[in-house]
């Protein structure tokens, strides 16, 4: 295993290499691409915490944890709320902030503040070439060249190695408190959740399992000061009346928990099958969730995320057709994920710009392979 | 600023280029005379004109695909435009290249209030995007100062940003899909009405490219339920450093405001001079506005009074309902127009991190004496978003150069202090020259490879962004 101390060994040692690499942060993330092991794990530390400017900066081996410590102290957070894949795939690493980054690892809360690229404020990264490219910045707004932080977060590697990264962190909250409705189908859970996100209430989790213990449950969660959080409940389980009905939970612990097992699939730990993870238009989830025959499903994003368990080795994309999203098999046998893929394929006119893009990033084929 | 020479060759085939353009817009769809032309000589960096070879101004998609592949075919240089209103020179043409304008494409093609998304023709306006969902009870975020104005086209090519971005982002959080052309002709989809890119996050590379990557003639965005309510309060303060103490308090105290503003004392006094909105004559005047009902508004309003208090204001003045709302927000909304009235002047567009900006309003001031040019400050206070207003006189000789020099003077000081050339603006021509401060040659490099893949003949908008002799052997 490569274990670079700094940004210059680790560009030297991309330079050096003659083979494929398989770059990792904490390797908690699912499939690890083949090549020789170079691991992020020894370019550590933040390196900027700027608590007035909601700034943060630190080297893409940091791990996820320091780096929510020291947010905590300064009573912010990582609003995207990056998912833990530990509990679903099995693995038993330590995620970095690195592997957060370069795989856009979002949560629950994506739909209202966004994923883990829009808070992104800049990078460094190594290419496959071993030069080193810095993008972006540490400040909030910056139109300075091309966004290539964007195009890099979310690529898996594929274009470069991450070296450290700048986010926008914003501020905690106070408190906050689930509404909860009890036996809704699909169709009409993702009608009550798309009502309740076209509210002024700043809904920030909204999510339906159908195959919840004692029946389906759709949950909507409201964050914020203590009378805010008070109000917007009130507010919106009247606005939601025709939905069904609704309870207000407010033990701040137990809502927490709750969406610590949304946003890391706890459903689905320990149960057999692959999982795939749908991102879709969500008036049209219901419909893919019924098409998808699956063993079970359940919904994020108001529906604009389906999670779903289907049986060893089956074609999911086949079933579901045409839609508005795509599917990413997350969890399987490397069988399957060379059989059927792990990322949607794209239609040919994006394929040839991807593959010029690696290309040009990776003349030589190394990163990703 | 130095444009590349125009070929001649090209210059010598106008009458084919036009009639092949011709040949696939129809005559309504190409302008060529040199009278009518001469409209698209500038965007709103006036500074700087060049009419171009000819104009084409597409009415679908396929259009633009037909114009573009001849352009291509014919190795002309292709300018995209939307509204013209870039600050940067994004939309100036040079003489050899056709102008491809979107302005006759600004249909609603879809609205969907379950899925929260508009879907727009790109020559919209920004305005009428919000304009258009407003009844249903939603607004588009990014909100721009020339809203009115500026095309959805341009804010994605320049991902613009405006005073709401502390809560709600800029263009690229808020962009979920696009219809793109590329110089070849071919029509791509990426995205849509779902979130986040499956693959590669071409999306992100898209936006903010300048019109350098493709041309983007529809767009998915994001519409969201407007808040219940929202109300500023206006704080005045003896100094910048306390000004900045107390933004920096209320960030730390957990607050988000949707917006906080920052003026200095000559924008202060032009402002008062024009819209009379009863401002303090003070060194520094922060408007901060939160959202949400009335009683959440005065929670946070109280939070943010008892820390204002606590930095010693020379004034505090809270809105009590929507016509004092308008007046604190009236002077600041006319500040560009109140310092048009006196003076020309310049309007830069750095960001810094918000903890350097008494250090960098210092040292504006000790530039201002050296260069003997004034400058008034307007400052998105939450996000760093600097707007020096340089004045000058145009009619006086030199006035603009030295305008020009100072002003990238000022930019240097915020790469310096860790922040970047352009927040919101764009490099166009105008800070193009500068690149070369913030970003090391491998850094332009790397973004250059990109192009070099969506445009392999660098004929789109080519001698912007990068400084031309780093361009050099790859523009045609």
């Amino acid at each position: 295993m490569i274990r670079p101390a700094s940004e210059a060994e680790l560009a030297e040692a991309v330079r050096a290499a003659h083979g494929p690499i398989s770059v990792r942060g904490g390797g908690t993330r699912g499939p690890l691409p083949a090549g020789e092991a170079l691991t992020t794990s020894g370019l550590t530390g933040i390196t900027l915490h700027d608590p007035a400017a909601l700034t943060l900066v630190a080297r893409a081996g940091t791990p996820v944890e320091e780096i929510e410590a020291a947010l905590a102290e300064a009573n912010q957070r990582l609003a995207f709320e990056p998912m833990d894949h530990r509990g679903l795939l099995g693995t038993n690493g330590t995620p970095t902030i690195g592997g957060v980054v370069a795989a856009n690892v979002s949560g629950p809360r994506r739909m209202q503040v966004g994923a883990a690229r829009d808070h992104l404020l800049g990078l460094r990264f190594v290419d496959g070439e071993g030069t080193i490219v810095k993008n972006g910045g540490r400040v909030m707004k910056n139109v300075t060249g091309y966004d290539l932080a964007r195009l890099v977060a979310g690529s898996r590697g594929a274009l470069g190695v991450i070296t450290e990264v700048a986010l926008k962190v914003l501020p905690g909250t106070e408190t906050c408190a689930n509404l909860v409705a009890r036996g809704l189908d699909d169709a009409a859970a993702v009608r009550a959740m798309s009502a309740a996100l076209g509210t002024p209430f700043e809904v920030s989790g909204a999510a339906h399992n159908p195959h919840a213990e004692g029946g389906p449950r759709t949950v909507l969660r409201i964050e914020g000061f203590a009378p805010s959080v008070t109000y917007r409940c009130k507010a919106l389980a009247e606005r939601l009346a025709p939905h069904g009905g609704w309870e207000i939970e407010t033990d701040r612990e137990a809502v927490r928990a709750e969406w610590r097992g949304i946003r890391d699939v706890a459903p689905f730990h320990g149960e057999q099958g692959d999982v795939w993870r749908v991102s879709v238009r969500p008036s049209q989830a219901a419909d893919l969730v019924a098409r998808a025959g699956a063993r079970r499903a359940y919904y994020d994003w108001g529906g604009g995320l389906i999670w779903l368990l289907t049986a060893e080795g089956d074609d999911l994309r086949a079933k579901l057709g045409r839609y508005d999203g795509h599917a990413t098999l997350l969890r399987a046998t490397p069988a399957t994920h060379a059989k059927l893929h792990t990322l949607q394929p794209e239609p040919l006119a994006l394929q040839a710009l991807t593959r010029g893009l690696r290309e040009t990033f990776d003349p030589r084929g190394i990163l990703a392979a | 600023m130095q444009m590349p020479c125009p070929d001649a060759k090209i210059m010598a085939k106008k009458a084919q280029v036009v009639q092949r353009l011709t040949e696939v817009l129809g005559a309504r769809g190409v302008i060529h005379d040199p009278a009518e032309t001469r409209a698209y000589e500038c965007d709103a960096l006036t500074a700087y004109r060049c009419p171009p070879l000819c104009v084409v101004l597409p009415a679908t998609t396929e259009e633009v695909s037909a114009a573009l592949r001849v352009c291509h075919e014919e190795n002309v240089p292709v300018v995209p435009r939307g509204s013209g209103t870039s600050l940067a020179g994004g939309a100036l043409p040079t003489a050899d290249s056709v102008i491809l304008g979107v302005s006759r494409m600004n249909r609603v093609l879809e609205i969907d209030t379950d899925d929260r998304i508009i879907r727009v023709q790109t020559g919209r306006t920004n305005l009428s995007v919000t304009g258009a969902v407003e009844e249903l009870g939603f607004f588009y975020a990014p909100d721009p100062s020339s809203q009115l104005a500026c095309a959805i086209a341009g804010n994605i090519a320049m991902n613009s940003g405006g005073a709401h971005c502390l809560k709600y982002g800029v263009t690229t959080n808020n962009l979920l899909g696009v219809t793109m052309v590329q110089m070849d002709g071919t029509v791509i989809e990426i995205g849509g009405a779902h979130m986040d890119a499956g693959g590669l996050d071409l999306l992100g590379v898209i936006c903010g490219s300048e019109g350098q990557l493709g041309v983007v003639t529809e767009a998915t965005l994001r519409i969201l339920p407007k808040p219940e309510g929202a109300l500023p309060v206006m704080m005045g303060y003896d100094s910048a450093e306390a000004a900045g103490a107390c933004v920096a308090d209320i960030i730390k105290a957990g607050v988000l405001p949707v917006a906080i503003e920052y003026m200095d004392r000559p924008c202060i006094r032009a402002c008062e001079a024009f819209a009379k909105a009863g401002y303090p004559d003070c060194e520094a005047l922060l408007i901060v506005e939160v959202e949400g009902s009335a009683d959440e508004i005065s929670y946070q309003l109280d939070t943010i009074l008892k820390i204002a208090r606590a930095h010693d204001p020379v004034e505090i003045r809270a809105a009590q309902d929507s016509d004092e709302a308008a007046r604190i927000w009236l002077g600041r909304k006319s500040a560009f127009g109140a310092m048009g009235q006196i003076n020309d002047y310049m309007c830069l567009d750095g960001t810094i991190p918000v903890s350097a900006l008494p250090e960098v309003l210092k040292r504006i001031g000790e530039l201002s004496d050296q260069y003997g040019l004034g400058v008034a400050n307007v400052f998105h206070a939450g996000d760093g978003n600097m707007h020096p207003l340089i004045l000058f006189d145009a009619n006086k000789e030199g006035d603009l150069e030295k305008c020009e020099e100072m002003g990238a003077d000022i930019l240097r000081l915020c790469v310096e202090v860790g922040g970047c050339l352009t927040g919101e603006h764009g490099v166009g021509v105008e800070k193009r020259d500068l690149m070369s401060v913030q970003f090391a040659r491998e850094d332009l490099e790397a973004q250059m490879k990109v192009k070099d893949v969506f445009d392999p003949k660098w004929l789109l908008n080519p001698a912007k962004v990068f400084p031309l002799d780093v361009s050099e052997g790859r523009r045609a």
